[in-house]
């Protein structure tokens, strides 16, 4: 009986995955694209989950993480030559573990909603410097560039066509679900979890809460970070808009309508989100946050486990 | 000796005088919102990332009953009344069912609240900023600037409306029902308080206290629908660094932040001069994380 679910599970893993690979050769243009944003966001969710679902924080500042991931990415494409997308990810994430490490030393010496206050002034404040600090951050028109070749120097070298970048995307996303997984499942993990449930009985056992915290805090940030390179290499531009708190909001968002603590739920709840975006625009052209506010609402108060919420066990077996 | 006489001849005193009255005016403004925050959130554990929405749709009542009535005392009072019944209705739709589940939820719909009214306001009011024409346009002459009475009028009128809520939770029977909930809520229940009533009544006072503000500060800056951002981020700070449902530490709060800000203009943009309100709000969080104007720590 034990055996069995994994086998099941690790099915269910192959199919999806076969599916979203097979899925560019077969989908026009457009939805290449729009699948191939739905794992980015789908990354940045997950990243916050391994916070909101596993440790019990919520965080309302991953627009910062993904933010510095997309300058960093946006530094190492500017500046150096011939762009190179490895260095851009090295610089991304280095940026992103930056600002996580600052405000993981911070904001985890604080709980429930004093952490959320924190982490979204801290976002805040990253949101000024970017947007004033004009000559280097290009301020509110932001920086664009162009995409890197998907390339190993002396090996290989492909252009950057949709294509290549959605496996790409698939290829990060995957091995960065797999990674929290494992984490989440590890001694470390478990740690987490424990932090959730009764944080000062974890003390009491003898757990240096606070510096589980803040290593929780910075990997959510590198996740994030990582995000938001795919996303920079993506649209070719790194803009403050996506510091601003609504997009950690919507990050929130996407966790409670997929389900947190299952890793998987908040990228079904980037796709929900996106998709019903997608849909109603076409009626409610950019006002479709009220219907999905609405919506995001009842959720809360009806179905507060989200979309994949009755699953949460099995996934995480 | 020479250095130290330049230093003080180098200081501005006209502009300081200038943005300490500047200062003061959005200190009692951001009193009024954040009194309101910090009620509701001292009484029923909700952190209400709406309230910035209540006081633009405050605003946008305001431009409404003007553009209709010409008269801008009515245009205050009816947008505080239809602004605090909105409340009522949304703290009965999607507050009540909440009572009880971790306040984090609250956050949650609150956030989804705040962005269904944003997209309505601009649906229905488009993204064009409106200008509310202030009553009164005398001024008088500060150094080099003629300074609009109305300001001061503003600034006199909040600490009316925060003093007349303060004598209403001192000797109303519903002001005295407050506080009883806000101290024991499970006594007040058993004394036949109806504290579920309570709480919508809160709300309903918060969010009117919103519009109220909302209408004030519109002829300063004109009506669009995004303005309740910035504001429900300087009340959150406010009521944090007042100690969270502290109302007279709000009050100070509002009006040290503020200050703070001003002064920090005079060297920086306005846009960086938030990042010191920002600074002080996480030295507050790290050292006095129950409230700077908390006379004793609890």
């Amino acid at each position: 009986m034990r055996n069995r679910q994994p086998i099941f599970y690790w099915a269910g893993f192959s199919v999806i995955l076969i599916l979203l690979i097979v899925a560019p050769l077969v989908l026009p243009e457009f939805w290449r694209r729009f699948l191939t944003e739905i794992l980015i966001w789908g990354l940045l969710a997950m990243s916050s989950d391994l916070l909101i679902g596993y440790t019990g924080l919520v965080s309302f500042g991953h627009s910062a993480f993904f933010g510095l991931g997309m300058y960093g990415a946006a530094a190492a494409l500017l500046t150096t030559k011939p762009p190179s997308l490895w260095l851009a990810t090295v610089y991304g994430l280095v940026a992103a573990a930056g600002v996580a490490a600052f405000v993981a030393y911070f904001s985890t010496r604080l709980r429930d909603i004093y952490f959320a206050i924190t982490t979204l002034i801290f976002s805040q404040i990253f949101y000024v410097i970017i947007f004033t600090w004009t000559e280097v951050t290009g301020g509110e028109n932001g920086l664009t560039f162009s995409r890197p070749p998907f390339a190993v120097p002396g090996i290989f070298s492909f252009p950057m066509t949709s294509q290549t970048l959605h496996w790409f995307v698939l290829a990060v996303v995957t091995i960065s679900y797999l990674l929290l997984r494992r984490i989440t499942q590890s001694p470390f993990g478990m740690v987490l979890q424990s932090i959730r449930e009764n944080e000062a009985r974890t003390r009491a056992i003898g757990y240096p809460t606070e510096r589980y915290k803040i290593v929780a805090v910075m990997l959510s940030g590198l996740f994030a970070g990582l995000a938001g390179v795919l996303y920079a290499v993506q649209n070719r531009f790194a803009a403050p808009d996506f510091v601003f708190f609504l997009v950690s909001g919507e990050v929130v968002i996407y966790n409670v309508i997929g389900g947190i603590g299952t890793l998987v739920g908040p990228i079904l709840g980037a796709a929900f989100f996106l998709l019903l975006r997608e849909g109603l625009s076409r009626f409610f052209t950019e006002y479709y946050l009220i219907p999905v506010g609405l919506m995001f609402i009842a959720m809360v108060i009806f179905m507060p486990q989200g979309l994949l919420g009755f699953a949460r066990r099995w996934l995480n077996r | 000796m020479d250095t130290v006489i330049e230093f003080f001849q180098a200081i501005p005193y006209d502009q300081i005088v200038i943005q300490t009255l500047n200062g003061i005016v959005t200190g009692m403004i951001l009193a009024l919102i954040a009194s309101g925050l910090t009620l509701i959130f001292g009484i029923m554990d909700v952190v209400n990332f709406a309230h910035g929405e209540l006081f633009m749709l405050g605003a946008y009542m305001g431009v409404v009953v003007l553009a209709t009535s010409g008269s801008f005392w009515l245009a205050l009072v009816i947008a505080v009344l239809v602004v605090a019944l909105l409340g009522a209705a949304i703290q009965i739709t999607t507050l009540r069912p909440l009572l009880g589940r971790d306040p984090l939820n609250t956050i949650l719909a609150t956030f989804g609240l705040s962005l269904v009214l944003q997209n309505y306001a601009l649906w229905q009011f488009g993204p064009v900023a409106r200008k509310i024409q202030e009553p009164f346009t005398g001024q008088f002459t500060l150094f080099y600037l003629q300074y609009p009475w109305y300001r001061l009028v503003i600034a006199g009128l909040s600490a009316a409306i925060i003093g007349g809520f303060w004598l209403f939770l001192k000797y109303g029977t519903f002001g005295i029902w407050i506080r009883a909930a806000t101290q024991d809520r499970v006594m007040a229940q058993a004394m036949g308080i109806p504290v579920p009533w309570v709480y919508t009544a809160v709300f309903a006072i918060g969010a009117g206290m919103a519009a109220a503000s909302g209408v004030l500060f519109g002829p300063l800056v004109g009506v669009n629908h995004a303005m309740g951002l910035d504001w429900v981020l300087k009340a959150f700070i406010v009521v944090v660094v007042g100690g969270m449902g502290n109302l007279g530490g709000s009050i100070l709060a509002a009006i040290f932040i503020s200050l703070l800000e001003a002064y920090a203009s005079l060297w920086v943009s306005p846009a960086q001069a938030v990042i010191v309100s920002f600074v002080a709000l996480i030295l507050t969080l790290l050292f006095r994380p129950t409230g700077l104007f908390v006379s004793t720590p609890r």
